[in-house]
């Protein structure tokens, strides 16, 4: 493979308190494509993404050693500009958590703290994002409605356009179809599919058909090690490692 | 479920109801006792009108200095202490949240002085106005009163900052936002109508005290003018009235604790519909 590597991580260990929860991780992630991870529940997929843009500072308990490079940058080094560096990562959680505000606002606060100043401008780009994620004609006419009024589905889209709205290089996107309706899930993956040629994207999911259909590189994790990496077509047809093959299997989930 | 589980719930739930409605009747009977002492001595002339001269035995004129001097006084240390408050419960659950033993801490010191009753703060505000020399005065008793009802602000928006899930936390984040964006723009909007309630708590502790100013806001029959003249407050004006021997006064002390009933609720209403207003907004988990 010649891609370019958008995110190497390398012995990432992550501890809480005595229990390892990630073990001696090395991982390199494609620039401009789908990676899925996979595996069992509790095995550190949401914790590996976390990793990434830092949010494990959040948890006094947990301890992270190692090294996360994002387009060359230590993530894990970084001291200050931590809060500017989490704009290149957009994040997409199991359930949406929209901003207490309004519609409009939950787009605009993003844009307003990437530094667009004109409001011509944020409310350009508030409805180039609402119909980037599908959601403008929903919301149209309500822009100015507090965002807890829409729907799950719609919310979860509102949180993609919102995510997009800070120009990040690379999408976080943690199992981000699980609460949703089959068309809204459709619609997330058809999304990302486009995305994927200006975005690097991370996707933890459950949904092994979910994985097939859109992964281009797939790791494969279990309790907290990293079994097994590669194309999709290699790890889905030609797994190497018996877990892997065990899982895929539907053997354990 | 067996026959003693029943037979538990039952009697927990007779319990729960016997405690409810207690309170409920004892509060009722208060209120009841108020209304009908005060109602009566409750005129046009007691709501407008200073105390005139002899008004203690039973002479004409009104409570409006301490009215008045409630108001000023209540307001000012609500927003003094809403102003220091506020940022001290968004450092505790935004700054410290990877400090999470200091916070514990800090949240047992509050609780502690929480618990120091007021006449305490009224005796050391006596001391520091000696110390600096100052009069006893509305901003005397502004200072005070800030003090005694900071813990209870504080803690009341601690509790209701601490509701804030951690996935608004990390969506604040991840779209870049610092700690300070985190805390004055996030936080306050998820949980603004607790904060609103914690800072009519605290007026209605700051506006129902007499300890606390007795030493340092002073009185006086004259209407509030100035920071560094002393003031009114109703709890005083109630107190020195009922100490009179004039049945008729004492009944207008009623009516006085009625007018500080009525203010505390027409601030909790209002309050409510200002954060019923701002409700909406709250993202539900
Ligand atoms: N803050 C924490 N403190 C202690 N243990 C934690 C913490 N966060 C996660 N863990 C533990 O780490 C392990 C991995 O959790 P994680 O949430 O990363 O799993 P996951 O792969 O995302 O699972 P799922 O598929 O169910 O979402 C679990 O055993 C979990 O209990
Ligand atoms: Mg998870």
């Amino acid at each position: 493979m010649t891609d370019n590597k958008k995110i190497q991580i390398s012995d990432l260990n992550v501890f809480a308190g005595k229990f390892q929860i990630l073990k001696n991780i090395n991982i390199e992630l494609p620039e401009n494509k789908i990676t899925v991870i996979l595996g069992p529940s509790g095995c550190g997929k949401t914790t590996l993404l976390k990793c990434m843009n830092r949010l494990t500072d959040l948890y006094p308990e947990l301890r992270v050693t190692g090294d996360i490079r994002i387009s060359g940058n230590n993530i894990l080094a970084a001291k200050e500009d931590i809060y500017k560096l989490r704009q290149h990562m957009g994040l997409l959680s199991q359930r949406p958590y929209p901003l207490p505000m309004t519609i409009y606002n939950n787009i605009a606060y993003g844009l307003k703290l990437r530094g667009v100043k004109k409001r011509r401008e944020i409310h350009k780009l508030v409805v180039h994002y609402l119909q980037q994620a599908n959601l403008w004609e929903e919301v149209k006419h309500r822009l100015r409605e507090p965002a807890s009024r829409l729907s799950i589905g719609q919310q979860q889209r509102l949180c993609l356009a919102r995510g997009l709205a800070v120009n990040p290089g690379i999408i976080l996107a943690d199992e981000p179809t699980s609460a949703l309706d089959p068309i809204s899930s459709q619609y997330i993956e058809q999304k990302f599919l486009e995305l994927k040629n200006e975005y690097t994207i991370v996707l933890v999911t459950h949904v092994l058909r979910q994985a097939r259909r859109i992964a281009d590189y797939v790791v494969f994790m279990y309790l907290g090690e990293v079994i097994e990496q590669g194309d999709v077509h290699e790890v889905f047809e030609n797994p190497k490692m018996e877990k892997t093959k065990l899982y895929l299997g539907g053997t354990f989930n | 479920m067996t026959l003693a589980q029943k037979i538990e719930e039952k009697i927990f739930k007779v319990l729960m109801i016997i405690a409810t409605y207690f309170i409920l009747v004892v509060l009722a009977i208060i209120i009841y006792s108020i209304f009908k002492k005060g109602i009566k001595s409750l005129s046009w002339e007691i709501l407008t009108q200073i105390p005139k001269g002899g008004y203690y035995y039973g002479k004409g004129g009104g409570i409006l200095n301490a009215i008045l001097g409630s108001l000023c006084l209540a307001f000012g240390a609500t927003l003094l202490a809403f102003l220091i408050g506020l940022p001290v419960a968004l450092y505790i659950n935004v700054f410290l949240i990877r400090w999470k033993k200091v916070a514990a801490f800090i949240r047992f010191l509050l609780d502690l002085i929480w618990g120091i009753p007021s006449i305490v703060y009224g005796a050391f505000g006596f001391t520091m106005m000696i110390y600096l020399g100052l009069q006893t005065s509305l901003l005397a008793g502004i200072i005070t009163v800030t003090l005694f009802i900071l813990p209870i602000m504080i803690r009341s928006m601690d509790e209701i900052l601490r509701t804030v899930p951690y996935g608004l936390m990390e969506a604040s984040y991840s779209l870049g936002s610092n700690k300070s964006e985190t805390a004055f723009k996030i936080f306050t909007r998820q949980t603004i109508s607790g904060i609103i309630t914690a800072i009519l708590l605290s007026f209605g502790r700051a506006i129902g005290d007499a300890a606390s100013v007795l030493f340092t806001a002073g009185y006086t029959d004259h209407l509030p003018n100035s920071l560094l003249e002393p003031v009114a407050t109703l709890p005083l004006s109630i107190f020195f009235q009922l100490s009179s021997p004039v049945p008729a006064v004492q009944d207008r002390a009623y009516a006085s604790a009625l007018v500080l009933t009525l203010i505390i609720l027409i601030v909790s209403l209002f309050s409510r519909g200002l954060g019923k207003r701002y409700h909406k907004t709250k993202i539900n988990f």
